[in-house]
């Protein structure tokens, strides 16, 4: 396996595949590093296509030297085009990617299976994260599977079905009276010394490999092909950046030709911080100390990749926008009219963007657009409840003729 | 003035602090004075988490709960028994 080690994002200081995840010298973030010279684009290719399906197919570029076994393992999700998306839009090709059709209704489920794959490998016997909502549901379930305890930190105020997702898998459940940046600080602190695998503390890096899988995918389901343009959510700004570098190292190894897409973030205008900074053209982002929107898994103030995702939207000629909370509520209405797709507020927010986009210009009639779906309606009900209403009948044809109309009036 | 102030020190931090997990800094007003504190007794401390006079950007201090960008930055004052908090500010999402 072409896997390394650890580096340092800033200094490029070294470091072993153990729990780490900030360089001691600096402080910068550590990301695992490959040595893909050696990989044949067509060997490789083809090792991909027989593989499983999940993102152990993958496996070249993922961080082990043996490919782990896991009982609940993510990915091949729907790609799915979206022709009368596009049509609403005005522009020619819209593909959607359904990441909702993982085991536990996210994209977490690829950055947890490769957590957890590496938790064990390590000999942890406790795994734990920070969440807003979807990790917390997937830590809590692969966990069970793999027969881990694990303890799950959220924010108190999070939306009930996501805690209800969560506390069914038998996980421990700790609600912190705070922002998801006062459970991420809580978190970084009990990793100190707790000697539990914090998903997204101590094995960070590890995890962060996992969304390289979304941008696999998307280039494997084109038929190894790019596409011209990419709009995903930023919450911390893992996600965006690390699609990107799965584009890239395949482009690298040559699976890809051309070059990355333009990549466009997508933010709540209560939580925007990335999106503040790209617009007053800064490096750092200020973060937001109350966030409010009913995004709430986007609900990041203090955004650890933020800095990457600004210089991977300017490098990639895409850009970072926000939208306000009713054209969330619009963006889910849109998909899920247009394609059948039922996404979460997250979701909302990404076709939002891209509605947004689509009516400032910033679209090529050519283009090749995905737009990453990375949640499930189910999760966050109450962002469409009283936006359409029933219609109550009695159990007869008269009442129902009373209410919708007869055949001849019809 | 008799102003006593306590920093908590991550333990990867702790290869230049000789071990310690807390120190206390006395008649410091801000924490700006607090790390200064800091950068005299620990050698090789301040190239770990300041640069240009200035944090390095993925290093985060709190001051009794609370991020010092919220605040003053190293300006922020410091009262008596106050804890300063260092942490890595690469975790989450």
């Amino acid at each position: 396996m072409p896997v390394q080690g650890l580096k340092c994002k800033e200094c490029g200081e070294r470091y072993p595949l153990d729990a780490r995840y900030f360089c001691e010298k600096c402080f910068g973030p550590l990301e695992v590093d490959y040595d893909l010279a050696g990989l044949d684009a067509a060997e490789t290719r083809r090792r991909i296509q027989a593989g499983p399906p999940s993102i152990w197919r993958y496996a070249d570029f993922l961080p082990f030297e043996r490919r782990p076994r896991t009982a609940l393992a993510a990915g091949i999700t729907p790609l799915v085009r979206a022709d009368r998306l596009a049509e609403k839009l005005g522009i020619r090709e819209v593909w959607v990617k359904n990441d909702a059709a993982n085991p536990t209704h996210s994209f977490k489920d690829r950055v947890v299976t490769i957590a957890l794959a590496k938790a064990r490998e390590l000999g942890y016997d406790v795994v734990a994260c920070a969440s807003t909502g979807n990790l917390a549901n997937a830590v809590a379930a692969h966990a069970a599977a793999a027969g881990l305890e694990s303890y799950v930190f959220i924010p108190a105020d999070l939306e009930e079905q996501k805690i209800l997702a969560t506390g069914v898998y038998g996980t421990n459940l700790v609600a912190v009276r705070g922002s998801y940046d006062e459970v991420n600080r809580l978190c970084t602190q009990l990793a100190d010394d707790r000697g539990w695998a914090f998903v997204n503390v101590n094995l960070r890096p590890y995890y962060a490999e996992g969304s390289k899988t979304l941008g696999f995918e998307i280039a494997e389901q084109l038929g190894f092909e790019l596409p011209d343009r990419v709009v995903a959510p930023i919450a911390s700004g893992s996600l965006f950046t690390r699609i990107a570098r799965g584009f890239q190292e395949w482009i690298d190894v040559g699976l890809l030709e051309g070059r990355i897409p333009a990549m466009n973030g997508a933010q709540p205008a209560g939580c925007a911080p990335v999106a503040a900074a790209f617009e007053a053209g800064r490096d750092v982002c200020r973060p937001v100390r109350f966030p409010e929107t009913i995004a709430k898994s986007l609900a990041i103030g203090d955004p650890a990749d933020g800095p990457y995702a600004i210089e991977l939207a300017r490098r990639s000629g895409g850009g970072i926008d926000s939208v306000n909370d009713e054209e969330i509520r619009e963006g889910i209405r849109l998909l899920a009219e247009t394609t059948g797709v039922f996404t979460e507020t997250a979701g909302g927010v990404t076709v939002a963007v891209l509605r947004k986009l689509a009516e400032r210009g910033d679209i090529d009639p050519g283009e090749r657009v995905v737009l990453t779906i990375t949640g499930e309606g189910l999760k966050t009900l109450d962002a469409v409840r009283g936006t359409f209403e029933a219609r109550e009948v009695e159990p007869t044809v008269e009442s129902f003729e009373e209410a919708v109309g007869s055949p001849a009036a019809a | 003035m008799g102003v006593s102030v306590t920093v908590k020190i991550p333990t990867q931090l702790r290869s230049v602090t000789a071990g310690d997990a807390e120190a206390v800094v006395d008649e410091a007003t801000t924490v700006g004075e607090v790390l200064d504190g800091l950068y005299e007794r620990y050698d090789g401390l301040r190239d770990r988490i300041a640069e240009d006079g200035d944090l390095r950007r993925f290093v985060n201090v709190y001051v009794a709960g609370e991020d010092i960008r919220f605040l003053d930055g190293l300006d922020t004052p410091v009262e008596d028994g106050d804890e300063v908090t260092i942490l890595p500010a690469v975790a989450g999402g």
